[in-house]
């Protein structure tokens, strides 16, 4: 496939969104509501449950399956209110000691006027530099579409997995093209030079590792993915605070592709 | 002796008594007069964008500004259309590396470190330079114990650079997190304009965030919003008084007092 037909794929009906995951992968699942602050924003499913013997923080976005689920959850878009829930819950996870796994699938955080009024650049800003600093484990999964700085304010991780078909962008291929050509059909162009697939986030080390996609066998699909978080939160709790902080700064102080005229 | 050197020679003024007209309200202000008021028309207050270093030598003490982190040029490592040619057409067209300045200088004898981008170089937008020097300032103050004053401006992440852009905002991001844990004080001063991926984090960041007068401020492009909420927008919608009025600036500074604002600021937080 190319990048286009990934971008459809990542973003076609009856791909499993991010409830799908939770009821799989996780047990006893709790869902815990709201931002403490505005609202409850739907676009982002959170909660509490056991991976294993291990209790976890999820905070997942959902899409919605059908048209009055989307509606109800924005198709996935979220607000600020969104961002606040997740970061309350992120703050959460580091006070009880528990990891944090992230489910991203969003086309990019919402545009409307009272998305802005109520402050999403400070939202997704606030989420990213928290995260940073966050004292406990945390692992983003990308499920479908990983959209720009919406997606970002849930990735800012120390271990990033990716579906095979998910994409991941700075912008979104239409953006892109409405930019650079004026012409926003020109999706399939942009989605080519944006370099957007599962195999371009690894090769930029964005991702750690491409997940195999096998929706027939979902449940089956799931249980390998539950593996594989266990195995990596073992790794990563292993580890002592200062460690996780330094480490999780270098994963993303190495990126910057430049030209320089001395060693720094 | 010109604070605003770059705005008048970007005019192509060169005499004392030349006028330019205010895209606002069209009123004539002399290349003097503009000079004086370091770019702000003197009927209407609308605020001129200025380049980097029009800012600094307006903003800072005499002869106080160390340049660092010079010699940084971006890569177009994706072979993205046109990007080169912008690359080259920019570098031409501002003199600077890059869309950023970094350095340390002082304010009324305050010293800390400051980053300013310059909206000029392809409106500012932020790739791997841009965000590799900010974080390189972040790390400097850290280091140095020193206040970081930044001045921003961008159109968003560069997307020429792909998904390495949207990783700068978590890069700088970590090592503001780091800079503010060490209990060092951050100002962001938002300028014309703001938005996307700079809005989205370090722009937000600050401890104190100023806004110079009708600064556009957003996430979202307008017309994005207008897209997507099929309706008219306020015509202030995103300009700095907006974004106060809403809680996430905590003040608007007209050009000619942010001198004295910044220097008080930073005097109070002295250690």
């Amino acid at each position: 496939m190319n990048s286009y037909e990934k971008l459809k794929t990542a973003r076609k009906n009856g791909r499993p969104t991010g409830g799908a995951y939770v009821k799989e992968i996780f047990e006893f699942p709790i869902e815990l509501h709201g931002d403490r602050r505005f609202g409850d924003d739907l676009a982002i499913m959170a909660g509490l449950a056991y991976i294993g013997k291990r209790p976890v923080t999820f905070i997942a976005m959902e899409k919605g399956t059908d048209l009055p689920s989307r509606l109800a959850r924005n198709f996935g878009c979220p607000k600020p209110e969104g961002y606040r829930k997740a970061l309350r819950l992120m703050k959460q996870a580091e006070k009880f000691h528990r990891p944090v796994i992230c489910f991203v699938d969003t086309l990019g955080a919402y545009c409307g006027a009272d998305a802005e009024e109520r402050g999403q650049g400070q939202a997704i800003a606030e989420n990213i530099m928290e995260m940073m600093g966050l004292r406990t484990p945390v692992i983003s999964v990308v499920i479908g579409e990983g959209g720009s700085g919406g997606a970002l304010a849930l990735a800012s991780a120390d271990r990033v997995l990716i579906l095979e078909n998910a994409v991941y962008s700075v912008i979104s291929p239409e953006g892109c093209a409405s930019i650079l050509w004026k012409d926003s059909g020109k999706v399939a162009d942009a989605a080519d030079c944006l370099h957007i697939t599962a195999e371009d986030m690894k090769e930029f080390g964005v991702a750690e590792a491409i997940i195999p996609e096998d929706f027939d066998h979902f449940s089956k699909m799931c249980k390998g993915m539950k593996n594989q978080l266990a195995a990596m939160l073992d790794e990563l709790c292993a580890k002592s605070e200062d460690q996780l902080m330094e480490e999780r700064y270098m994963r993303f102080r190495k990126f910057g592709i430049y030209n320089s005229d001395r060693p720094y | 002796m010109s604070f605003i050197k770059d705005f008048l020679q970007n005019k192509g003024l060169t005499g004392e008594e030349q006028k330019v007209t205010c895209k606002k309200c069209g009123h004539e202000d002399t290349a003097y007069e503009l000079h004086k008021s370091c770019g702000v028309c003197t009927e209407c207050g609308a605020h001129y964008r200025l380049t980097a270093r029009d800012r600094i030598s307006m903003l800072t003490d005499k002869h106080s500004f160390h340049e660092l982190f010079t010699g940084l040029t971006s890569k177009d490592f994706l072979h993205f259309p046109m990007y080169q040619n912008k690359l080259d057409k920019a570098r031409e067209s501002t003199n600077e590396d890059d869309a950023v300045v970094c350095g340390i200088a002082s304010i009324g004898g305050n010293s800390f470190a400051t980053f300013v981008m310059e909206p000029k170089f392809i409106m500012a937008s932020m790739g791997s330079v841009v965000g590799e020097k900010i974080t390189r300032l972040f790390e400097y103050a850290t280091e140095h114990n020193l206040p970081v004053i930044g001045f921003t401006a961008s159109g968003g992440a560069r997307m020429q650079e792909g998904i390495i852009s949207l990783m700068q905002m978590a890069k700088v991001s970590g090592a503001v997190k780091n800079h503010s844990n060490a209990g060092l004080l951050y100002i962001a001063v938002l300028t014309d304009p703001t938005t996307g991926g700079v809005t989205a984090s370090f722009a937000m960041q600050g401890d104190i965030i100023l806004a110079e007068p009708g600064a556009l401020v957003g996430f979202a492009g307008r017309r994005v919003v207008e897209q997507t909420t099929k309706s008219q927008l306020p015509d202030n919608f995103q300009s700095a008084e907006f974004v106060m009025e809403h809680g996430f600036i905590d003040a608007i500074i007209p050009r000619g007092e942010l001198r004295d604002t910044l220097a008080e600021l930073l005097h109070i937080h002295k250690r």
